[in-house]
């Protein structure tokens, strides 16, 4: 029986030729990532253990992007353990306050990541590096404790959906809208302990910013990983940031699948997934009238430079309505920067949004831009659960980029040209 | 074999920020952790619950973030098992990992409702309702993972190899 591509990657990295879905495999992991919250529960079980030593300092990467800049002393105290983590093992990949972006983009950005690697991070959007034909899955602090010291971890491989993707993207139509359109079909459970594998000739109408966004909401329809074919895209994005030798992993003809969906690009519309599961999917024909109170244009699944191309463009030399607070946050200091020389910046400034340095702060409701009582947002950012953004009964509205800035705009749901 | 306990039921995708909401991410201390566990989908859990008593949850129990954080706020408030159809699957290797008891079992999912007084083999994965006079088979762990779980989590098991 012919193997998926993620189940090939597993094989190699295990030392195997040949793996089965629900084998039990030991692998070797060529990174591993932590953030400010998951690396001080990682760095106590390490040490309580008693490890005096890590398996290799440029594999482990420590990213102080959620609760920083800090917002508050325990936050602080969090980071302060990192730091001194990462400066007593000598860790290559610490990234502060300064050079620090929300990790699952800072991390290709960087060239962390190439193509057939394992990646693991004690985050659950770790999925996101699949877009580079990389396994890449989110795990707990445990996992990166025991990584951290033996450079190896547990897997059950996986079976596959695959999603074989034809056509072309609609104007403002972005690889949000088609994460969204596919948990809207299969439901937040639909991939659960499964790989989505994606295929078809319609991936290469997908830019690399697209499929970063699709992988990196994998998670949310229960998937262990998402993943794209290594193609010319690929190629030009990481040959112009990574220097080591990769090897590209297909899957192969006769692999089998638990289910195979067919995704044409040009019939996905503009999608919200409306409160309190990504699941609630929904097109503009089914949505109606619904006022916002904040809008945040970022994150980990949104906050790429091309995200903030379409923000902007939607947003230029219109204001943000009264009475909405447009938070945008560009996702590392080189998405910032790019904002500035392209004249971004200044089309949020002049609409009245607020452009922030890079954290995840509101996705997760941690600082930077929390929810009242009953307050409704429309985010960018992956999660509408319930409490997500701030008070429990205040409703989270999960959308692309150029549906955001149309609802900042319109101070409601709206998308471009309402 | 778990001593009697009172069953607490939720419904699918329990997700980790009911769990543990994030504004209480900024630290890692298990008691505090504890003490908002389940907050914000069951805000008397923690008055109510007694140590030993176990949650059953539906279809995708753990969903969303990667937060041990989770497993160990429901461990440390003295949850002695939980229950569900089927586990997001981050939640459900940090709760090996960890050492908290997990059991896949829809019949037991259904079956159970809240209150009702539940007790569980881990050895064999039988679950008793004494409320309703029902028993319930779940899957036992395979091997590979009774293993960390007899090792007192992954660490353990590293530790003991």
């Amino acid at each position: 029986m012919g193997m998926t591509m993620t189940q090939k990657i597993l094989a190699a990295h295990a030392g195997l030729d040949e793996v089965k879905p629900g084998q039990l495999i030991e692998a070797k992991i060529d990174m591993m990532l932590g953030n400010d919250i998951t690396s001080p529960v990682a760095i106590n079980e390490f040490e309580k253990a008693g490890f005096t030593s890590v398996f290799d300092k440029g594999k482990i990467a420590l990213v102080m992007d959620h609760f920083a800049p800090n917002k508050d002393i325990k936050a602080a105290e969090q980071c302060k353990q990192s730091r001194a983590f990462a400066r007593k093992y000598d860790l290559t990949h610490f990234y502060d306050v300064g050079e620090m972006g929300v990790e699952h983009t800072l991390l290709p950005e960087k060239g962390l990541v190439a193509p057939g690697e394992i990646v693991t991070g004690a985050d659950s959007h770790t999925c996101t590096y699949g877009a580079l034909g990389a396994f890449s899955t989110g795990v707990g602090s445990t996992d990166m404790a025991a990584v951290m010291a033996t450079g190896k971890l547990w897997f059950k491989v996986p079976s596959a959906i695959k999603f074989n993707v034809t056509g072309k993207l609609q104007k403002w139509v972005s690889g949000k809208d088609v994460i969204l359109h596919i948990i809207g079909m299969i439901g937040v459970d639909g991939a659960l302990y499964k790989s989505m594998e994606f295929s078809g000739e319609g991936v290469k109408n997908l830019t690399i910013d697209d499929r970063l966004t699709i992988c990196n909401m994998a998670i949310e329809a229960g998937g262990k990983n998402g993943v794209f074919p290594v193609d010319e895209v690929t190629r030009a994005y990481v040959d112009d940031r990574v220097q080591r030798p990769y090897e590209v992993f297909q899957a192969d003809g006769d692999a089998e699948y638990d289910a195979v969906y067919d995704i044409d690009l040009g019939k996905i519309g503009l999608t919200v997934a409306f409160p309190h599961l990504p699941e609630n999917a929904r097109t503009f024909d089914q949505i109606g009238d619904v006022p916002i109170d904040q809008v945040v244009i970022g994150s980990c699944t949104n906050g790429k430079l091309a995200d903030m191309a379409m923000a902007a463009e939607v947003m230029k030399g219109k204001k943000v309505a009264r009475d909405v607070r447009c938070i945008v946050i560009p996702a590392t200091p080189w998405v910032y920067r790019e904002c500035m020389r392209l004249g971004y910046t200044d089309i949020f400034l002049d609409a009245g949004a607020v452009v922030s340095t890079p954290t995840c702060g509101p996705c997760l409701g941690g600082h930077m831009g929390i929810l009242a009582a009953g307050e409704r947002a429309v985010a960018t950012t992956n999660r509408n659960f319930v409490g997500r953004m701030g008070h429990p009964t205040s409703e989270v509205y999960l959308a692309g980029p150029a549906v955001a800035a149309a609802s900042a705009i319109a101070g409601k749901i709206a998308q471009p040209g309402d | 074999m778990s001593n009697r306990a009172t069953a607490f039921k939720y419904g699918d995708n329990v997700d980790t920020d009911v769990i543990i909401p994030a504004r209480y991410l900024n630290t890692a201390d298990h008691k505090e952790l504890a003490s908002h566990c389940m907050e914000d989908i069951d805000r008397d859990f923690v008055g109510k619950m007694k140590a030993g008593d176990i949650i059953v949850g539906g279809n995708n129990f753990g969903c969303g973030s990667s937060r041990e954080h989770a497993p160990i706020a429901i461990k440390a408030a003295g949850v002695s098992c939980v229950i569900a159809k089927s586990f997001a699957r981050i939640f459900y290797r940090n709760s090996i990992n960890i050492g908290l008891p997990i059991l896949e079992c829809v019949e037991a999912s259904d079956g159970i409702e809240a209150g009702d007084e539940v007790s569980v083999d881990f050895n064999t994965g039988l679950i008793t309702d004494h409320t309703k006079k029902k028993t319930y088979q779940a899957q036992p762990f395979p091997p590979f993972i009774q293993e960390i779980v007899k090792a007192n989590g992954l660490l353990g098991a590293i530790k003991a190899k």
